[in-house]
């Protein structure tokens, strides 16, 4: 039976086990690209370790699907740690997956940038080094709505994440070394910028609350990925005038190129459904072009998502001709499937 | 204080942040992501059962197991923060079976300077670091005045009370309450309120035990 507060109305069995049951589940429905070890609370692709092939793990909180596990098969990730939903594995779990798929030539950790999962993600790597494992580890930080500076935890990694685990996935599996993998992930970090926004709150299952109340009218401006409030609060207005500020907070920092071909990532936070987000394609693909640059690739679907939010992200990654190659190379994951 | 002193501090722990779990919610919701109250109550949880599993330990061992329990059970920021710093703190006492005021300082001194370094933060950051350097101060400066451990372990858990409430006006330098920037102005940081528990905690367990 469903769980239903005034608040909430979920499937769940027994709320402090959806993690587990759903990682379960994801394991039934594509036991053919991967294995869930219950034990470690790890998704492992199926055939690692592959001898001789860089391996990939990244991990945080769940609540975000198909991040991570959705993202783990041929051309992507080798395994995926999954914690509570909306906080970091822990090290074991790093640990373990690090372990699990290490094929003598090395592990990358991608990491997004939120204290707990660095935190986490470092432990991990130092215990990793200790068993004589290569790891290198980088952390993604493409959320434009927060303030850098060397005083704050930083930017936040949101879409940047998917589109690192894609192309650093692809370059692993053409047989690139460790330092040409992690560099690949520096690269799609470096040249890729993310702002979201949203229209609701979500519900996280243990405390069956929305996080926030978001006024009838408003819209939160530069919200992260884990139900919490963004920078600020405006009053709604069209999909168009929300798709200026979202395109020119995007790409008055990401500073690209006059003429650069760039991926433009349109990701639903959960709750927004494909019509809408198509429709703010369209408008992002001609406020692009206005910018002068030229969307050349593109990704639409809900993909880093905070639980049912109602809501939606724009990534824009600047291209050149190897990301592309990279981005175009076959995949096969739950979530993510093409070339293969 | 012996080990059953720091048994002890660990179940009163426990039984805190059960009881403010959902306060705690309540607090990191406004400016987090709401499961501090949840990971705090699953991670104590776990550090209880593991020192009820391990009778016999000295004190310093038994700190450092909380630390390990810790790490392996809560995840996000407070996992290996409170992980290093129980294990720092159980490092000091190594294998003695008691300690002495002066020595409980230094164990929280070690937490404190472990907290600092792996979140490189500072007193007015808005963490838990504005509530544990006043508490260590405070007990450090009592007892070297010559108070009994009571009245310093007190005053230590007045201090991190007051430095908690500090973090209400402040803007937040690190941690998830960073990215609101102005926004976490005005909230109590759960952090340093989950900290002014454990001292207070750390009091009752001592106070309770002599």
């Amino acid at each position: 039976m469903a769980i239903e507060t005034n608040q909430m109305r979920k499937f769940l069995n027994e709320p402090a086990q959806v993690v587990k049951e759903s990682l379960a589940g994801l394991a039934a429905a594509h036991h053919d690209l991967l294995r869930y070890d219950a034990a470690a609370q790890i998704i492992v692709r199926k055939d690692a370790p592959k001898k001789g092939k860089v391996a990939l793990i990244s991990g945080g909180g769940s609540g975000h699907e198909p991040l991570h596990g959705g993202f783990v098969g041929l051309g992507m990730l080798d395994a995926a740690c999954p914690g509570e939903v909306f906080t970091s594995p822990v090290p074991a779990q790093m640990l373990a997956a690090t372990k699990a798929v290490d094929g003598g030539a090395g592990v990358v950790h991608i990491v997004k940038n939120y204290t707990g999962d660095v935190l986490n993600f470092k432990l991990a790597a130092e215990d990793a080094a200790d068993e004589g494992i290569k790891v290198t580890s980088v952390v993604i930080d493409d959320d434009v709505a927060v303030q850098d500076s060397l005083y704050t935890a930083g930017r936040r990694g949101v879409g940047a994440t998917v589109l690192a685990e894609k192309i650093a996935g692809a370059a692993a599996e053409a047989g690139a070394d460790l330092t040409k993998v992690t560099d690949a992930v520096k690269r799609v970090n470096d040249r890729s910028r993310s702002f979201g926004v949203a229209l609701s709150s979500c519900v996280p299952p243990a405390s069956g609350k929305p996080i926030f109340e978001l006024p009838e009218g408003q819209i939160e401006l530069g919200i992260g990925i884990h139900g919490e409030p963004g920078r600020k609060r405006a009053t709604l207005s069209s999909a168009s005038e929300v798709v200026d500020v979202i395109v020119e907070a995007v790409v008055s920092d990401l500073k690209p190129k006059r003429g650069a071909k760039v991926l433009a990532f349109v990701n639903g936070m959960g709750g927004t459904p494909l019509l809408e987000l198509y429709l703010l394609y369209g408008e992002v693909d001609r406020k692009l072009r206005a910018a002068g640059v030229e969307p050349v690739r593109n990704l639409v679907g809900s993909y880093i998502t905070s639980l049912e939010m109602a809501g939606a992200s724009l990534t824009v990654l600047e291209l050149d001709e190897e990301l592309t190659k990279l981005w175009d190379a076959p995949v096969h994951t739950p979530a993510l499937r093409w070339g293969a | 204080m012996d080990a059953a002193t720091i048994t002890s501090w660990m179940r009163e722990i426990d039984a805190a942040v059960r009881r403010e779990r959902d306060h705690l919610v309540q607090l990191d919701a406004a400016i987090g992501d709401g499961d501090h109250g949840t990971n705090m109550t699953r991670g104590f949880e776990a550090v209880v059962q593991a020192l009820d599993g391990d009778p016999g330990s000295p004190p310093g061992k038994l700190l450092i197991l909380a630390g390990r329990t810790l790490v392996s059970t809560v995840g996000g920021a407070s996992g290996p923060l409170w992980g290093s710093a129980l294990r720092s703190g159980g490092r000091v006492l190594g294998e003695q079976p008691t300690f002495e005021g002066q020595e409980l300082v230094q164990v929280l001194a070690a937490a404190l300077a472990s907290v600092k370094d792996l979140g490189t933060a500072a007193v007015g950051d808005k963490t838990m670091v504005d509530a544990l350097e006043p508490a260590v101060d405070a007990l450090r400066t009592r007892l070297t005045a010559g108070a009994s451990i009571d009245d310093a372990l007190e005053a230590a858990a007045v201090a991190a009370e007051t430095g908690m409430r500090a973090t209400v006006p402040m803007q937040a330098r690190k941690g998830r309450a960073s990215y609101l920037g102005e926004r976490s102005v005005g909230h109590q940081d759960p952090g340093a309120t989950s900290t002014a528990l454990m001292i207070r905690a750390l009091q009752r367990a001592v106070t309770g035990s002599t």
